[in-house]
């Protein structure tokens, strides 16, 4: 009796992420969401530049690795060569969806895309070892900010579902995390749900999924876990920032 | 044949895009090639493609680049500062061997410079223009029917060569009207394998990357783009020649240089002056082969440019310094006249009879 | 025979258009025609101006330097270009706009007050067809068929009213002596 099996859309090689990094656990739950919604064969995932770099070999549909921040225009550019029939999602982390590829961001939500966008915060450049994110909260130290996030230096954290949920086009926004079993559940019901979006035409969907990079926050795994409950979710709220289709739609809200 | 009609050649880039094929086209508003987008924009809906304009020129490369790995033939357009923030993504086109048309309408720089025509951008597309070791087919066209012409035939170069084509013109033949026909018979686009267009679960899958993390893999990555470079200098070079056959003084021009001198060629000769023209159609891969050729006559060469002198880099490569190589030019927006040039030309008859 | 014609003027007073017309025709002939225009922020408000050429022989430079033709709808324009036009050429001015006379003896002259004519002939924005019809007058080139047919490629099907308004227009310079 099988108890335990890995997704068809994960492909049977080994991922190269550090002991306790949640990368690992987001790729299965997107895999799973393409398994259940049989989407394998029409699926193209864009891979960003950052830690997830080499996403392009552990997803078994078609992958495209873009430049650095670009994957929502790339996956514009797929998902408009054949929007019947592509899905497409792009899987980003924090440097890349929320500084670098702002604009690309910004736009693809304010197009109302219909892409699916996963959206990895952990508040930190992982790749290239450490350095301060967008979304690194305020006092933290980083590399690049040895001596702790400085807010008048360096400004606010960029909250991007807050700040996308003010746009009228985008469908849907979520905020999850990955650091105990009833969040992971909560994530993947998030993600399944960001592509069945896709797949019923409703726009443009984004996960943003609290992470754990124990590596370069140097912390223990399971401290590390710990420190997304007592740091990122509090200054960063989990929650539903916007679901056009069951009546959540913030700006509308302040209009009324 | 078609009836000829009178278009802008910016409008005729278009056209001749749609008639390739092209159903996508990405762009950002940018003087003097909005025309392009302006022209997309009312045709694309209507023949069931897509245009969009993009947040940036960036963005805009990058949709290219996602067009083009799903397999589909697309085009964007820019003008000079437009051309450098496409440059990233031109190299990563490269780098994932992906197809595209880029069109740089050019205007004077560097910097934002102006918005008259120029042709300074010749280094940046002859040489690649983004990092990393890659060519692009540089096309040069000096008429609005060129315009159509090797539009159509950078889609097909770019397929057949899985590389960028860039249709290299300015912002005087983008401006202008001319008489254009588009009575064109259009090879069909080769099958494309690697294309991201979705397993249907019966391949294994397909990824368009430009990451080589090991470095003997790239390098042999990196020599094999080279041997398709070199077949491509080898067949590809095209040039037009006029007046070379006993041609003491050889002109170098391209694009509209080439028509301004093609007026002083005719004024010297009607004075007895042997001079001729080489008009290189393809500024990368350059017709070096043309240059040697006219080494058999030529005394002297006069490269006229809207530069400060950059294609003359290429002749003298071209010539091996067999000969002098002078330089004929203005810059910043402004267009030698036939009379500079005819100057150019006497003055270079002189010293060649002493 | 090669003819470069300047049409030069403010920005709105259709000499883009004027130049098309004349190009156009040129085109229906058989000809080989260029038009190019001035561009950029000039064009707004400020000077406008399109450079045509009609040739038996390819157009060489779509730049002219020393236009055979030049048709001038603002002072400016005459200042600026009335010493570039060949020895032999023609002046077109319209004198409803322009106060001065051509100093130059070695060229033909044409006064026609089109913005004058055009609006008394209801048609206030067609002064540069008045000049374009009276430019092809003075060259014996008007041939009523031509001028419908190059009209009817310059303006859209959608705009079909206004060809006929542009050819009275036309027929106005023509007859104006």
């Amino acid at each position: 009796m099988v108890v335990f099996d890995k997704p068809h859309a994960l492909a049977d090689v080994p991922l190269h992420y550090c002991p306790g990094c949640t990368h690992g656990i987001v790729h299965r739950l997107v895999a799973e969401a393409i398994d259940e919604l049989e989407i394998e064969g029409r699926t193209v995932g864009v891979a960003p530049v950052g830690c997830a770099v080499m996403a392009y070999d552990y997803f078994t549909c078609d992958m495209i690795e873009a430049a650095h921040g670009r994957a929502p225009a790339v996956a514009t550019g797929v998902k408009r060569s054949d929007p019947d029939n592509l899905i497409v999602f792009t899987y980003q982390g924090d440097g890349d969806l929320a500084s670098i590829g702002t604009a690309e961001t910004v736009h693809a939500a304010a197009r109302n895309e219909n892409i699916t966008v996963i959206f990895i915060n952990n508040a930190i450049y992982g790749m290239t070892g450490g350095q301060m994110a967008p979304t690194s909260l305020p006092g933290q130290v980083t590399q690049t900010s040895p001596y702790g996030r400085d807010v008048n230096a360096c400004g606010y954290p960029v909250k991007i579902c807050e700040m996308l949920s003010m746009l009228e086009g985008p469908e849907y926004l979520e905020r999850v995390a990955v650091n105990n079993v009833k969040n992971v559940r909560k994530a993947k019901k998030a993600i399944r749900k960001a592509f069945q979006n896709q797949i019923d035409k409703k726009g443009f969907s984004l996960i943003e999924v609290i992470s754990a990079c124990p590596t370069n926050w140097g912390m223990t795994p399971s401290k590390a876990l710990k420190w997304i409950d007592d740091n990122m979710i509090p200054y960063y709220p989990l929650g539903v920032y916007k679901d056009r289709s069951a009546g959540i739609i913030p700006g509308a809200k302040e209009e009324a | 044949m078609a009836e000829k009609v009178l278009m802008k050649g910016n409008e005729a880039i278009a056209e001749a895009a749609i008639i390739a094929g092209c159903r996508h086209y990405f762009g950002y508003p940018i003087t003097p090639q909005t025309e392009i987008a302006a022209y997309m924009a009312k045709r694309m809906p209507k023949i069931g493609g897509t245009f969009l304009q993009a947040e940036s020129e960036i963005a805009a490369i990058n949709m290219v680049y996602g067009v083009s790995a799903a397999g589909k033939r697309v085009m964007t357009s820019s003008s000079s500062p437009g051309i450098s923030l496409k440059s990233e993504g031109i190299s990563y086109l490269a780098g994932a061997d992906l197809p595209s048309v880029v069109v740089n309408c050019q205007r004077g720089g560097p910097g934002l410079g102006g918005i008259q025509p120029s042709q300074s951008d010749y280094f940046q597309a002859t040489r690649g223009g983004g990092h990393g070791d890659y060519h692009m087919i540089v096309l040069a066209p000096a008429s609005v029917q060129e315009m159509a012409e090797l539009t159509i035939r950078g889609f097909e170069l770019a397929d057949e060569y899985r590389m960028t084509s860039m249709i290299l013109a300015d912002g005087t033949i983008g401006q202008m009207m001319e008489p254009v026909s588009f009575d064109f018979e259009i090879k069909e686009a080769p099958a494309k394998p690697w294309a991201t267009t979705g397993t249907q679960m019966k391949r294994e899958h397909n990824v368009v990357n430009s990451l080589y993390l090991v470095p003997d893999v790239l390098e042999v990555k990196n020599f094999e783009r080279y041997e398709k470079y070199a077949q491509i200098c080898e067949k590809e070079a095209v040039a037009e020649e006029y007046m070379l056959e006993d041609a003491e003084i050889v002109i170098a021009a391209f694009g509209i240089a080439a028509r301004v001198a093609r007026n002083a060629v005719n004024a010297a000769r009607a004075e007895g002056i042997k001079v001729g023209l080489i008009r290189p159609i393809t500024l990368w891969p350059f017709p070096v082969k043309t240059f040697q050729k006219a080494l058999g006559t030529a005394k002297q060469f006069i490269s006229v440019e809207l530069s400060m002198g950059q294609m003359i880099e290429d002749v003298r490569l071209a010539t091996e310094c067999r000969v002098p190589v002078t330089l004929c030019n203005r810059a910043g927006g402004m267009i030698p006249s036939p009379d500079q040039v005819y100057e150019a030309i006497k003055a270079a008859a002189g010293k060649a009879g002493e | 025979m090669t003819r470069e014609l300047l049409f030069a003027g403010f920005g709105g007073q259709g000499l883009l258009f004027s130049g098309k017309v004349i190009a156009y025709k040129g085109l229906i002939e058989d000809k080989n025609v260029s038009w190019l225009p001035s561009y950029g922020p000039e064009m707004r408000g400020g000077t406008a101006n399109c450079s045509v050429i009609i040739s038996d022989e390819p157009v060489g430079a779509p730049i002219i330097s020393n236009p055979d033709v030049l048709v001038a709808m603002n002072l400016p324009s005459l200042d600026k270009y009335e010493s570039e036009v060949k020895p032999g050429g023609s002046i077109f001015v319209d004198n409803s706009l322009i106060e001065r006379k051509v100093q130059r003896t070695d060229v033909n002259v044409y006064y026609v007050p089109a913005t004058r004519l055009a609006g008394e002939n209801g048609a206030p924005t067609l002064a540069n067809m008045i000049l374009v019809g009276k430019l092809l007058q003075v060259f014996g080139e008007y041939d009523e068929e031509l001028v419908r047919k190059a009209l009817g490629k310059c303006i859209s099907a959608r705009h079909a009213d206004l060809l006929d308004l542009n050819l009275k227009c036309m027929e106005i310079g023509r007859d104006y002596e």
